[in-house]
């Protein structure tokens, strides 16, 4: 066994597979961007499993030359809890899209969160269910005409980040399919968290939802868009980073760079995250980016490992012996 | 010959079946379970049945909440829990009601008048106290004594409330039953002593009321007799009492420590299963690793998550959960990984009858999923049985890296009965090797023998591949929707489950090789047709027992069997499951005896239908 980092460039991690979503995809950037993340992380690459559910995002492990698993609708989470109990030394990524993570497997990413099981997860969100041609999705913008919603869609969205506030990960972020540099800066961070970490990302879908996020991710717009949180750093955005925001006793408002508040990813209740997440959506606030936030907590599968670990100091390592002759016995003769 | 007032006879008796019955917050289980124990330490040969309701504390007094633990004790070989009581023990009117057309005529009769108060009666929708009817002392030895009186005057000295006192009457109703049988107190006083440890008050009051029980039952001539019951001869070796889920959970472990690998449980609660969670949760000092999951399909996930990671991925669940995991057992399928669905069954549909026995997940755990998606079954018999079925599933799981299905039932899951605990030489391991050789690898290659592929775990160098639950290209396991390979992987993947057949032990019947009645079964229906079969052949009947324990795919030999006897019967607690695959699979005529009433067959009944089928 070598001990030493290995080198690996992102073709490292390109599989031999024919990459067959539709060209335009943003799938295609969040791919590139993934590649290029993990050749920098270090770790030896068969110590990546990257596991999926169903949907057009789920299709990514087959394009990355890691151990993959393509699995059932919604269910990545908890299969990638039992491949990262099983095996701690595993970097578990899940990749995963709206309809797959925030509907049908719904159930499995609060308790993955909850648990703080330290896997990965990007969602990719294009608000729209891609594969299955176009109905709408658990984020999907009300009013929204898809075939299964001819007449507008009635369903109110869920806020991917809200979400996973309130579900207690402990660690939350946000970047966009086509900003790169942000994206790889956002999964190195994922990377580096010890814990669960959930990644949103913004994601376009050229068929089915075009431009689903265009007013907060084209070229023009997105200086005046976008506020990138940084952590310890003044919450600032605009080309010049001319604009600054901050928190006010009863909300966030916009205010002169010199005024603008501190991010904190760390603070002791999210509610901040939470107020900026939900204040992206009134149009005046910029949409955050960045992470959201970051704090520490027991990682579920270190405690799992460690009470193996207790139990078994205090009693003993069970033997096929001991199993036999455990609880009260008699002889006949 | 009638008894002196100062002599109580002892009389040796070869088998006794006692009931305890009262309310579900009696602490009936309690009883039943200490009298279990005491009893297998003394070496006799033991059956169970609990019977609760579903209710954790139903209304005091109401005939839907009684609880009832039926246990059977002997000096000789026995098989199920008894048909019939010879001694009842009810500790108020409703559970008199429920169960007093099961006591046989002339048994002993227990009844706690404590009890009997008028709004008892009314909760039992007695009109009138049943114990004024003179018939009831004549039909039955009836002891009518007031247990909450003798246990608040026995207690009294430990100062606990009256409530508190009262809980304590249970403990003396099964020190009088020491008494009448003869069995020690010692046991259940130990286990009191580590139970109540840190509750010195209760512990006290506990053992006072065990003993004023025995005391009152000798000093007062409750009983006419005292009973004895010696050992029985059951082969060398040595025993323990276990209950059918504590032995799926050894089962487990044993399996994967003679596959050398952890194991991994992941489960969420459901009656009958959790009990084996439970197990399982306590056995982490085995390599075990237990994970409640938020639900059926995360906790099935889980598992195949652990087995593509290297660990035994079992999963444990009750027939509702293994309609919820039918998916994720599809994709097992798939992937080609080891996956163990323990399905302890109960009465359906849907949530049915959730502490009531069946056994009419057959077909479901054999078809049960979407397209063509092939799994070994494997079924326990018995209690003590368990522990086998569970190494085989583990076995056949590890061996043919398949997804198998380990049928239990409510019955046998909380029925106890005594093991006869293997040594450890005897087992025979089945290492497993993981795919370490990275040149030319190939993750849908195939064992030539079993038709496995290989186990290429995550950190393993070289070894970086993808599987999912797209169809597999034959070898490379690339995706692909080629129509030839699909029908090639179809076919390959049901001769993989086909083939584990081969490694099945020839049949043995029970009886003549050869005759007129074969009795064919599975589960835990084992009991009462080895009861039956050996009352036919005390009647000098050609009549044989043949027990499945590997389900699906059927034992090659299983036709050739059959067709050496003119009938085919097939007792089983469902509509004809496996009499079903008999006529498909074999095409002979079997004939099916369906009971579903939430309770297991008695030997009685099913003796009556094979001395019908021999007279026609």
């Amino acid at each position: 066994m070598t001990t030493e980092t290995p080198t690996y460039k992102k073709k490292d991690f390109v599989s031999d597979q024919e990459v067959r979503w539709c060209p335009g995809c943003g799938d295609y950037a969040i791919l590139n961007g993934v590649q290029q993340a993990f050749a920098s992380f270090g770790v030896p690459k068969e110590k990546f499993a990257v596991i999926s559910g169903i949907g057009c995002s789920s299709r990514f492990p087959y394009y990355m030359d890691t151990f993959g698993f393509h699995s059932i609708h919604g269910r990545a989470p908890a299969i990638a809890s039992g491949v990262k109990i099983a095996n701690p030394d595993l970097h578990v990524w899940v990749v995963t899209g709206d309809g797959d993570a925030l509907s049908i497997g719904g159930n499995h990413l609060i308790h993955a969160m909850r648990r703080n099981m330290d896997i990965k997860v990007l969602l990719f969100n294009n608000r729209i269910y891609g594969l299955t041609k176009g109905q709408y999705s658990p984020t999907t913008v009300p009013g929204k005409n898809t075939p299964s919603s001819p007449y507008g869609s009635l369903d109110e969205p869920f806020n991917p980040i809200s979400l996973a506030l309130g579900a207690g990960a402990s660690f939350v972020a946000r970047t966009v399919d086509t900003q790169i540099k942000h994206l790889k800066e956002v999964i190195t961070a994922a990377h580096n968290h010890k814990g669960f970490a959930f990644v949103e990302i913004l994601q376009n879908c050229v068929i089915f939802n075009d431009g689903a996020f265009g007013h907060v991710t084209d070229k023009e717009v997105r200086d005046d868009r976008q506020v990138d949180l940084r952590d310890g750093q003044p919450m600032l955005f605009g080309k010049e980073k001319d604009k600054g925001l901050r928190f006010t006793s009863k909300s966030l408002e916009v205010c002169s760079p010199e005024e603008a508040g501190t991010w904190q990813a760390d603070g002791p209740t999210g509610a901040n995250a939470f107020r900026i997440c939900q204040a992206c959506e009134n149009g005046e606030i910029p949409v955050p980016i960045g992470i959201l936030r970051q704090v520490e907590r027991p990682v579920l599968d270190e405690t799992v490992t460690k009470q193996v670990q207790d139990v078994t100091e205090s009693l003993g390592e069970g033997t096929l012996e001991s199993l036999l002759s455990s609880g009260e016995t008699w002889d006949v003769s | 010959m009638a008894p002196s007032q100062q002599e109580i006879p002892l009389q040796l008796v070869d088998e006794v079946v006692i009931r305890f019955a009262g309310d579900s917050g009696d602490g009936m289980q309690l009883t039943g379970s200490q009298f279990t124990d005491t009893s297998a330490l003394l070496g006799n040969d033991l059956a169970t049945f609990p019977d609760y309701p579903a209710e954790i504390r139903a209304p005091i007094g109401t005939l839907f909440g009684v609880s009832g633990y039926q246990v059977r004790f002997a000096s000789k070989d026995i098989h199920t829990p008894g048909d019939q009581p010879d001694v009842l023990v009810a500790m108020n009117p409703a559970a008199l009601k429920v169960n007093l057309s099961d006591l046989k005529e002339g048994g002993l009769l227990i009844v706690n008048t404590g009890n009997f108060g008028p709004r008892d009666l009314a909760k039992a929708h007695y009109e009138e106290n049943p114990l004024d009817d003179p018939r009831l002392d004549q039909d039955y030895q009836l002891v009518a004594i007031d247990l909450n009186a003798a246990t608040l005057t026995a207690v009294e000295s430990t100062g606990l409330s009256n409530k508190d006192a009262l809980r304590c009457k249970n403990l003396l109703a099964l020190g009088m039953l020491y008494h009448a049988y003869s069995r020690p107190l010692a046991h259940t006083e130990k286990w009191l002593a580590s139970k109540f440890g840190k509750k010195p008050q209760i512990l006290e009051a506990n053992i006072l009321a065990l003993r004023a029980g025995a005391n009152i039952a000798e000093n007062s001539e409750l009983f006419k007799t005292v009973y004895q019951v010696d050992p029985a001869p059951l082969p060398k070796g040595t025993y323990r009492n276990i209950g059918g889920n504590q032995a799926v959970a050894m089962g487990l472990v044993a399996g994967c420590k003679l596959a050398g690998l952890p194991l991994f449980y992941g489960s969420y609660p459901i009656t009958p299963a959790s009990d084996v969670l439970h197990a399982l949760a306590r056995y982490k000092n085995y390599g075990v690793t237990t994970f409640q999951a938020e639900d059926e399909i995360a906790a099935v996930c889980a598992s195949i998550g652990a087995s593509y990671a290297g660990s035994v991925g079992i999963t444990g669940t009750s027939g509702p959960g293994l309609a919820l995991k039918a998916e994720a057992m599809g994709l097992a399928v798939m992937v080609e990984l080891p996956l163990v669905v323990v399905n302890v069954q109960r009465a359906g549909p849907s949530t049915g009858l959730p502490t009531k026995t069946e056994q009419a997940d057959l077909l479901q755990s054999i078809f049960g999923r979407n397209s063509e998606s092939p799994m070994p079954v494997v079924a326990t018999a018995s209690p003590a049985d368990c522990f086998a079925a569970a190494l085989e599933a583990v076995r056949i799981a590890v061996t043919y890296m398949t997804p198998v299905v380990l049928l239990s039932d409510g019955y046998i899951g909380n029925g106890a009965e005594p093991f006869l605990v293997p040594s450890a030489d005897s087992l025979k391991p089945f290492p497993i090797k993981f795919q370490g050789e990275t040149e030319d690898f190939l993750p849908y290659a195939r064992d030539p023998e079993t038709l496995a592929r290989p186990w290429a775990i995550p950190g393993t160098p070289g070894l970086e591949h993808r599987v999912g639950g797209l169809e597999k290209a034959d070898l490379t396991g690339n995706v692909s929707y080629d129509p030839e390979n699909h029908e090639k992987m179809i076919e390959l993947r049901e001769r993989k489950v086909n083939g584990v057949a081969n490694s099945y032990e020839p049949l043995e019947v029970f009886g003549p090789e050869e005759g007129d009645v074969l009795v064919l079964g599975w589960g835990s229906t084992y009991g009462a047709i080895r009861g039956a079969v050996n009352r036919c052949h005390e009647n000098g009947h050609s009549v044989a027992q043949l027990h499945l324990r590997n389900v699906w795919p059927l034992p090659n030999d299983l036709g050739s069997v059959l067709k050496r006897y003119k009938k085919v019967l097939i007792p089983e607690l469902n509509r004809g499951q496996l009499s079903r695959l008999v006529r498909s699979e074999l095409l002979i005529d079997a004939i099916s005896l369906p009971k579903v009433q939430g309770k297991p067959f008695m030997a009685t009944e099913l003796e009556r239908h094979i001395e019908t089928l021999l007279a026609n």
